[in-house]
């Protein structure tokens, strides 16, 4: 029994790591979708994050000048974006689609001219990372049964990134549905002739929201190459920045649910891990290829209608012409 | 005399096209003051320029009595302008108190402003007699509490100027009137309206002066006790205009349209129509008038066949229709039935369509579209020039898309199709809903000349004024049930009113 908790908070510690830029990303996601700009380019957005921080981190051995480099890159595609779509009412998916194209190619170019190692990074050393935080008394808490652990597994541990990520989805929460802020660029989303008659910027209004889900891919990026890992690989957001676009959906464009999306999608990656060459009771081993693919597999099986009609704001996508 | 707004040799262009061209008007402060002009002659492009939704590229506007630069519509609202859009401005989703708060929050969160909106909101919600509940959600809001939510938003700030851009065109009759009697008491307030419209109508019974505008140009002011509905309108158009049809006696013939006991009742189980018996002749106009959700839609809807009638029967031209038919659109039409829908927008036009294939639309397995298997360009082509000259479409361009047409014209493309078909029997819903004086008059004029060659019409409209100025015999339908059919000699508003609501009428038919 013991033996079993443990393997479940081990999951769950997993499932925590690996949601993180989920969380972030999805967050940005719904800043930018909830004012009516399509989002794609999480994904090409997470990527740039990660190779501008471990980039600056490794040539200036501060990871926090990596950190707010990292969110500068986010904006930076976010803009383009914007540029693309707001400012000359391009097609937002096309431009998200460059944006990917781009940040996967610039990556890999930029990286081997800088370093020379075939588009990797050079490792950082533990103290040019964001290094796992040990909470106040764990070792206290350790002589109580079950808390303790969870104490020292679950909530304690973990890279300052993470406890960001989890920060954000009560704030954007807050800041959607509490704010000024909030209000508007949710009618921007949903009817932007409103807000133009109202007397505010749709272009202006749209721009900022863009930038705060740049900022947060940007962190996103970050956690990626030098928190959770030490440097930079090619193609190292691997479908993240999509996955949380889908998670983005999945909750209805809404933080909370969004960010239970995220953790369903970390559990079963997790989950996958901890399985690998275990012989599960009934069913025997399960192929990893096929655990591997259940993210993707699930992610069609709910948007194929499982999860009930998502109803996305009724402005997206489409360019705003006065 | 204290004017509120003035504009000075206002002119805007949008690429070659001169929208608005040295426009001069002066509003009073304390008035109703109406501009009238059809579809296209510029009107909202001006309202929007106060508005600060476009910028004018030449002239200056004057708020009372100051000259002011206009760049947004955070200006107009700085400076006391309040607008009501033709098309709502409002989030669906959100609760009327947000709406009224989206612009003027009050800080940077909700709540610091909540509670000062709410009041002002309550404020003049009592004031102006604009019932509607704060926290109501807007998606759940009838069209005319949509609209008291939009005068809530355009005053909130204390406007001095309100612009309502063709505030009636959704409004019931009713509704309506209520909005007019607002817009009184916001006048003796000391607000200056602004009303745009183009139902003469509306000019006459509640403007104190009118302005009237054509192609883009100022073409008069009056004071509205000293003008006439026949004045404006031939300031509107540019040459005089018939208001009221000449309609020569109708020589009904054979029978050629029935309806014994027709019911129908949707797939939730309402009955929508009930016992509906009557009879069209060739050669005359049987109108249905009725306060709109009575049933018409579902009416027009049975007899074109894209219903089912689920009790009774339809003689059409001699073929018997019953519920056990299975009948679509497409059968009816070949039985020699033509149809022109009351929504065009999604039954009468393809909008992303060019205007020579809506032109075919039903007919595109005739010799209409070439004798061949594929499309003959060249046929389809002719058979549209043909017809816009025919029926004076405007612009004659049969490779522009439907969306790009004015509403009279795009109704135009669907009357020539339908009309050139030549029919027995034609069914007509709303003909010239959102449609300007001049295609009216001409729409009027088509559909006579087509019953005097004697086909059998039924015609369906909101507008009183239409059903009887066109129809020989109207039926009045009430919770979808005939109330009766009179001579149209015999109908005047009252008689006609009462039935509406209900009344039978003994006498006649």
């Amino acid at each position: 029994m013991a033996d079993f908790l443990y393997q479940l908070l081990l999951s769950l510690d997993a499932t925590l790591r690996i949601a993180t830029p989920l969380m972030l990303c999805a967050m940005a996601g719904i800043f930018s979708e909830r004012s009516g700009i399509v989002d794609i380019s999480l994904e090409g957005k997470l990527l740039s994050g990660a190779f501008v921080a471990a980039t600056i981190a490794a040539l200036t051995g501060s990871a926090w000048l990596g950190l707010g480099c990292a969110m500068l890159a986010g904006i930076f595609m976010s803009l383009i974006h914007g540029f693309a779509c707001i400012t000359h009412r391009g097609d937002q998916v096309v431009s998200g689609v460059a944006i990917n194209i781009l940040a996967s190619g610039l990556t890999i170019v930029l990286g081997i001219a800088l370093f020379k190692r075939g588009g990797q990074t050079p490792s950082l050393p533990r103290e040019d990372r964001f290094t796992p935080i040990e909470w106040w008394g764990v070792d206290m808490m350790d002589s109580v049964p079950v808390l303790g652990t969870i104490y020292r597994q679950l909530i304690s541990g973990h890279n300052m990134l993470v406890y960001v990520a989890l920060l954000a989805v009560p704030l954007t929460a807050l800041i959607l549905y509490r704010s000024r802020f909030g209000l508007r660029l949710r009618a921007v989303g949903e009817v932007p002739e409103a807000v133009d008659s109202a007397g505010i910027s749709v272009t202006w209004l749209r721009y900022r929201a863009l930038i705060v889900g740049g900022a947060l891919c940007g962190i996103a990026g970050a956690y990626l190459s030098i928190a959770q890992g030490g440097n930079f690989v090619r193609e190292m957001s691997a479908g993240k920045g999509y996955i949380a676009l889908a998670a983005v959906i999945f909750g209805n464009w809404k933080p909370l649910s969004a960010f239970m999306a995220c953790l369903m999608f970390g559990f079963l990656e997790a989950a996958t891990t901890r399985l690998e060459g275990v012989a599960l009771p009934l069913i025997g081993e399960v192929p990893t290829q096929l655990m591997l693919a259940m993210p993707y597999v699930l992610t069609v099986l709910l948007l194929a209608g499982f999860i009930g009609k998502p109803r996305p704001p009724a402005a997206i996508g489409r360019p705003y012409h006065k | 005399m204290n004017t509120a707004l003035e504009l000075k040799n206002v002119s805007k262009s949008f690429g070659l096209v001169k929208a608005n061209k040295n426009i001069n008007l002066a509003v009073e402060a304390g008035s109703i003051h109406g501009i009238i002009g059809e579809n296209g002659a510029g009107k909202s492009t001006l309202m929007n320029i106060i508005y600060g939704m476009h910028r004018a590229d030449s002239g200056e506007i004057h708020f009372g009595g100051q000259k002011v630069d206009v760049r947004s519509s955070a200006d107009a609202i700085e400076h006391g302008i309040g607008m009501v859009h033709q098309h709502f401005m409002l989030v669906p989703t959100f609760t009327v108190l947000e709406n009224v708060m989206l612009g003027t929050e009050g800080g940077l969160m909700l709540r610091d402003g909540r509670g000062a909106a709410l009041e002002r909101l309550l404020h003049l919600s009592e004031t102006y007699n604009l019932q509607v509940d704060p926290h109501a959600l807007v998606s759940d809001l009838n069209v005319g509490q949509r609209q008291r939510v939009e005068i809530i938003k355009a005053l909130k700030g204390g406007a001095k100027v309100l612009i309502l851009d063709e505030p009636t065109g959704v409004l019931t009759p009713q509704e309506a009137d209520q909005l007019f009697e607002i817009l009184k008491v916001l006048r003796d307030d000391g607000v200056s309206v602004l009303l745009i419209t183009h139902k003469l109508s509306e000019i006459m019974d509640i403007t104190d002066t009118v302005s009237i505008m054509r192609q883009g140009e100022m073409v008069g002011h009056r004071k509205t006790s000293e003008t006439s509905p026949q004045e404006l309108a031939e300031l509107m158009v540019g040459r005089e205009v018939l208001l009221e049809v000449d309609r020569k006696p109708a020589k009904p013939a054979e029978v050629r349209f029935s309806a014994k006991n027709l019911g129908y009742t949707n797939a939730q189980g309402v009955v929508e129509l009930e016992d509906i018996n009557f009879e069209v002749r060739s050669g005359e106009i049987l109108g249905v008038a009725g306060v709109s959700g009575n049933g018409q839609t579902q009416l027009m809807e049975t007899l074109a066949g894209m219903r089912h009638l689920t009790s009774g029967s339809l003689n059409i031209l001699g073929t018997e229709v019953t519920a056990a038919d299975q009948t679509d659109p497409r059968i009816i039409r070949d039985l020699g039935v033509g149809h022109i829908p009351e929504d065009r927008h999604t039954h009468g036009l393809v909008l992303n369509f060019e205007a020579r294939e809506n032109m075919i639309l039903g007919f595109q397995d005739t010799e209409l579209a070439g004798s061949g298997k594929l499309f003959d360009y060249k046929t389809i082509q002719q058979n549209c020039e043909d017809k816009m000259a025919h029926y004076d479409v405007r612009p004659p361009n049969p490779r522009l898309n439907a969306k790009n047409f004015s509403g009279g014209n795009q109704q135009k493309i669907v009357i020539a199709r339908e009309f050139s078909a030549n029919p027995g029997v034609l069914l007509v819903g709303q003909p010239t809903r959102g449609v300007d004086v001049g295609a009216i008059e001409f729409i009027h004029k088509q559909l006579l000349e087509l019953r005097d060659a004697g086909c059998a019409i039924l015609l369906v409209s909101v507008e009183l004024d239409e059903i009887m100025s066109l129809s020989d015999r109207i039926m009045v339908l009430c919770g979808g049930q005939n109330v009766g059919i009179i001579d149209s000699a015999d109908a005047d508003r009252q008689t006609l009113g009462l039935m509406m609501a209900g009344q039978r009428q003994e006498a006649a038919a």
